[in-house]
């Protein structure tokens, strides 16, 4: 996947300019739902490097997400703020060997198995959680404080006021655009594209292949780690939900809503399925049943997502065919 | 043989209660052209998926440049300098050709476990790539998006991919496999060329260019090799006529 | 008395592997012929237990109620598979998994709006009300029993099925080899639509008869879902016989794992899982 188009560019960095002033002009409650939206955006596009750049479908994705959150709980205590210089690393380095374990299992399969293997190892993660009363149980955690940020004494960023922790949040939002972009046109971004391409190809040109899916697996965990992190800061609580296979099935959603392998399409899907979800459940209790058919909707009419739109609107008019949704590969 | 760059000792692979080859020992000499004929279903791409570790042997040894790489993973094989094309065309059809050398030749860097640095400013790479597409004719496409290039063309790109990666041996299956006369005519003078630098092992079913190109002819049948030996020697025996030659409409 | 006590443990492992196998038998086939992965797979175990809840409280018979609920649950699975999964057959997997965790969640929302939230009990009849003896003082549900025989008797006829009649050899040649099927000129589509009606029913039967034992709730397909994935798993893709001694072990290692270790019940069936995979990638029976 090239890089986004010049249009595409320009139309992101409105976006961006739009998030960075949304603030002054919406009302708290809005301010809050980006806030969200912009995590799960982060969340989002750590599993399109997996799905839509190294070609693994991860069914079990938001094992990270969660057990990040729950580090963040673990470590704040009930009596005051945690520093973020302890509570970050350790997010993150759990996260990151949880994919490392995680992902030694899972990608020396392939195909269904990875997918299935990818499940159960996040539910595993989720029993942990659900049934131990120690570490909330069903109910979860409370994170009593948010992460102190301060060098020396000195308070450097307050999280508890929402402006700040927006930006905090925005900010992180671009700088993990940038730092996967930046990745993806390395060398070893090329050698994950070529492997989700034909991977077959990609070991006989001399890739050891195994490696480089699971560094991108632990890449991709702990980002998501970190979104968890960030996810905790902001809600206060976390539950095994986090880790649940439904959260993991909404975000890969995200991923296939916004248009697979953009990245930018991954945060698009995050911002249109929170909105819809609060959308649907202001219509009805069984607002399930409208994401439901939402999905199949999507499946069966949108294959490239929102990102891929335009190619779809631009066939209808052109009389071509749109570019087509990605084929089986060979197993 | 006094220069073997490539030895098999009694390779065979079987599956389950299928012998698809058997007790195959052939010595492949260094800087010749082999071709390796037979009829459908002799065992000849089982033999090069082997040699090129795409599939693991049931039994025997293969030895390259006097190291054993008998049931080596393909990337370690082609990192050991083994070049391997196919077939079935086996691009990234969604790549441009240069894009396409670059990744075959990206993988002659010590490592790619690097994340930060652009990749297309690898001067190396971009030199490998130039050379490969450069030595397989299509300098002049190399912005082209793969899939939409002929049927001819994209033969040669799998041949330039496999050169990109630097190989001494290249292992050829069927390079010719679906072209006209004209396309086989350049893709034989490719290979000829090719074969001052590197030693070939090619399988083909195209007879004229066999007896061209090759300086010696293994040929199998059933899985196990008839005879191997100097072109003149496969052409004149009587034993490799009935089995084989005798039953193809173009016997020389 | 230990030794009773892992005997009734045995009669439970077997019987909730039996129960297993009936989901996971039809996961894996559906997945092995078709190709298709089908997360809804849960959702017809659910279905089938909700519909023996309504048909015994019409009825007032558990064993009409399955036969009543049988053809429904073919049904079912032939419209589903008429009207969202045959546009899946050529679709990369992740379109898959998409889809039917879409329905998932319709299945499961309907439910909830046809039956409610609350738990419900099926009730057992009353001739397999009773218990059996063990020993003076252990004792073991008959109807627990029965389950396992009924299991086993389905088993049994797919093995007859699978191994004996012209549907199951087609069956057997599309697990190998898909592409040559059709080129025999079977007809591949209503192939799939029987396959995977029968893969509903037997998902929704397995529903049926554990409905008196487990109770009927929202949520109960997903549940069992996952697990049979494990089944699966382990079993090896496309394989009955790997679905059939995968439940055993999930059954066995779930089983006892709750008496054994209840902290770490419930990763006891992924540690399994996880052991197998180490040793086999591709399952115990999975083609490589």
């Amino acid at each position: 996947m090239n890089n986004p188009s010049r249009s595409v560019t320009i139309l992101l960095a409105l976006g961006v300019i739009a998030l960075a002033v949304f603030p002054r002009f919406g009302e708290s409650f809005y301010v809050d739902l980006v806030v969200r939206m912009m995590i799960l955006g982060i969340f989002a596009m750590s599993l399109d490097l997996l799905i839509g750049f190294t070609g693994l479908i991860s069914f079990g994705h938001a094992a990270f997400f969660g057990l990040s959150g729950y580090l963040l709980a673990i470590s704040t205590p009930e009596t005051g703020p945690v520093s973020i210089w302890l509570a970050l690393p350790l997010c993150l380095l759990g996260s990151a060997l949880a994919a490392l374990v995680i992902g030694w299992f899972s990608v020396r399969t392939s195909g269904i198995y990875f997918i299935m293997i990818t499940l159960a190892f996040a539910q595993m993660l989720f029993y942990f959680f659900n049934d131990n009363t120690a570490l909330g149980g069903s109910d979860g955690l409370f994170i009593y404080f948010k992460p102190g940020v301060s060098v020396g004494g000195v308070t450097l960023l307050n999280l508890d006021n929402v402006n700040t922790l927006y930006y905090v949040v925005l900010a992180s939002l671009i700088g993990a655009y940038a730092l996967l972009r930046v990745i993806l046109r390395s060398p070893f971004g090329r050698v994950i594209q070529g492997i989700r391409a034909n991977e077959a190809r990609t070991r006989a040109l001399g890739f050891a292949t195994f490696r480089y899916k699971l560094v991108s697996f632990v890449i991709a965990g702990t980002l998501a780690g970190f979104a968890g992190f960030l996810q905790g800061v902001h809600g206060g609580i976390m539950s095994p939900a986090y880790l649940g296979w439904h959260e993991s099935g909404t975000v890969l959603m995200m991923v296939i809503l916004g248009g697979i392998g953009t990245l930018y399409g991954a945060v698009l899907g995050a911002f249109a399925m929170v909105f819809l979800q609060d959308w649907f459940q202001e219509l009805t209790e069984h607002w399930l049943l409208l994401m439901g058919g939402f999905v199949i909707a999507v499946v069966l009419f949108l294959p490239n997502g929102i990102a891929g739109l335009p190619h779809q609107i631009g066939a209808l008019f052109t009389r071509r065919t749109a570019r087509p949704p990605p084929e089986r590969h060979g197993e | 043989m006094s220069d073997a760059i490539l030895v098999t000792d009694d390779l065979s692979k079987s599956f389950g209660a299928l012998a698809a080859v058997s007790n195959v020992s052939l010595c492949f000499g260094r800087g010749l052209v082999h071709a390796i004929i037979g009829p459908n279903g002799a065992g000849k791409t089982t033999l090069i998926n082997m040699l090129s570790g795409d599939l693991a042997p049931s039994g025997g040894k293969i030895r390259f440049k006097d190291r054993d790489i008998t049931g080596l993973p393909p990337d370690r094989v082609s990192q050991a300098g083994v070049g391997r094309s196919y077939q079935k065309t086996n691009i990234f059809p969604r790549l441009t050709c240069f894009e396409n050398c670059w990744l075959a030749a990206q993988s002659r860097e010590h490592t790619s476990m690097r994340f930060f640095r652009p990749a297309h400013k690898l001067f190396a790479v971009r030199q490998r790539s130039e050379r490969a597409l450069a030595a397989c004719g299509l300098e002049q496409r190399a912005a082209s998006v793969a899939a939409t290039m002929s049927y001819g063309e994209q033969r040669q790109l799998e041949i330039g991919m496999m050169l990109a990666t630097e190989p001494e041996l290249l292992l050829l299956d069927e390079p010719l496999a679906g072209m006209g006369s004209d396309e086989s005519l350049q893709v034989i003078e490719l290979l000829r060329r090719l074969a001052q630098e590197h030693t070939l092992i090619l399988i083909e079913h195209d007879m004229d260019a066999v007896f061209s190109i090759a300086d010696r002819i293994t040929v199998m049948v059933n899985g196990e090799v008839l005879e191997t030996g100097p072109v003149e020697q496969i052409r004149t025996s009587t034993a490799v006529r009935e089995a084989y030659l005798g039953e193809e409409d173009d016997a020389p | 008395m230990i030794l009773m006590t892992f005997l009734i443990q045995l009669l439970n492992s077997v019987q909730y592997g039996f129960l297993l196998f009936l989901v996971a038998s039809g996961l894996t086939l559906i997945f092995g012929i078709m190709g298709i992965i089908n997360l809804a797979h849960g959702a017809f175990y659910m279905l089938g237990a909700y519909l023996v809840y309504w048909l015994t409280g019409i009825t007032d018979n558990l064993l009409y109620a399955v036969l009543l609920g049988l053809p429904i649950m073919l049904a079912i699975g032939f419209f589903i598979e008429r009207f969202a999964i045959s546009f899946l057959y050529r679709r990369d997997h992740l379109y898959q998994v998409l889809l039917t965790y879409g329905l998932i969640l319709v299945l499961n929302e309907v439910q909830k709006i046809l039956w409610g939230t609350d738990y419900h009990s099926v009730p057992i009849p009353e001739i397999l009300g009773g218990s059996l003896p063990l020993t003076e003082n252990q004792v073991y549900p008959v109807y627990r029993l029965f389950i396992s025989l009924v299991c086993l008797a389905v088993a049994a006829g797919l093995y007859v099925l699978i191994g004996r009649t012209r549907l199951g050899m087609m069956i057997r040649a599309g697990s190998v080899n898909r592409e040559m099927v059709e080129a025999l000129g079977i007809n591949v589509r209503r192939l799939f639509t029987v396959l995977f009606s029968l893969g509903a029913a037997l998902a929704g039967f397995a529903g049926m008869v554990d409905a008196p034992v487990s109770s009927v709730y929202p949520g109960m397909g997903d549940q069992i879902l996952i697990v049979s994935f494990v089944v699966v798993v382990i079993g090896g893709i496309g394989s009955v016989k790997g679905a059939f001694i995968g439940a055993m072990l999930v059954g066995l290692a779930d089983t006892f794992g709750e008496v054994l270790l209840p902290d770490v019940a419930s990763v006891m069936v992924y540690a399994t899982m996880t052991v197998v995979l180490i040793w086999r990638p591709r399952g115990l029976f999975g083609r490589a």
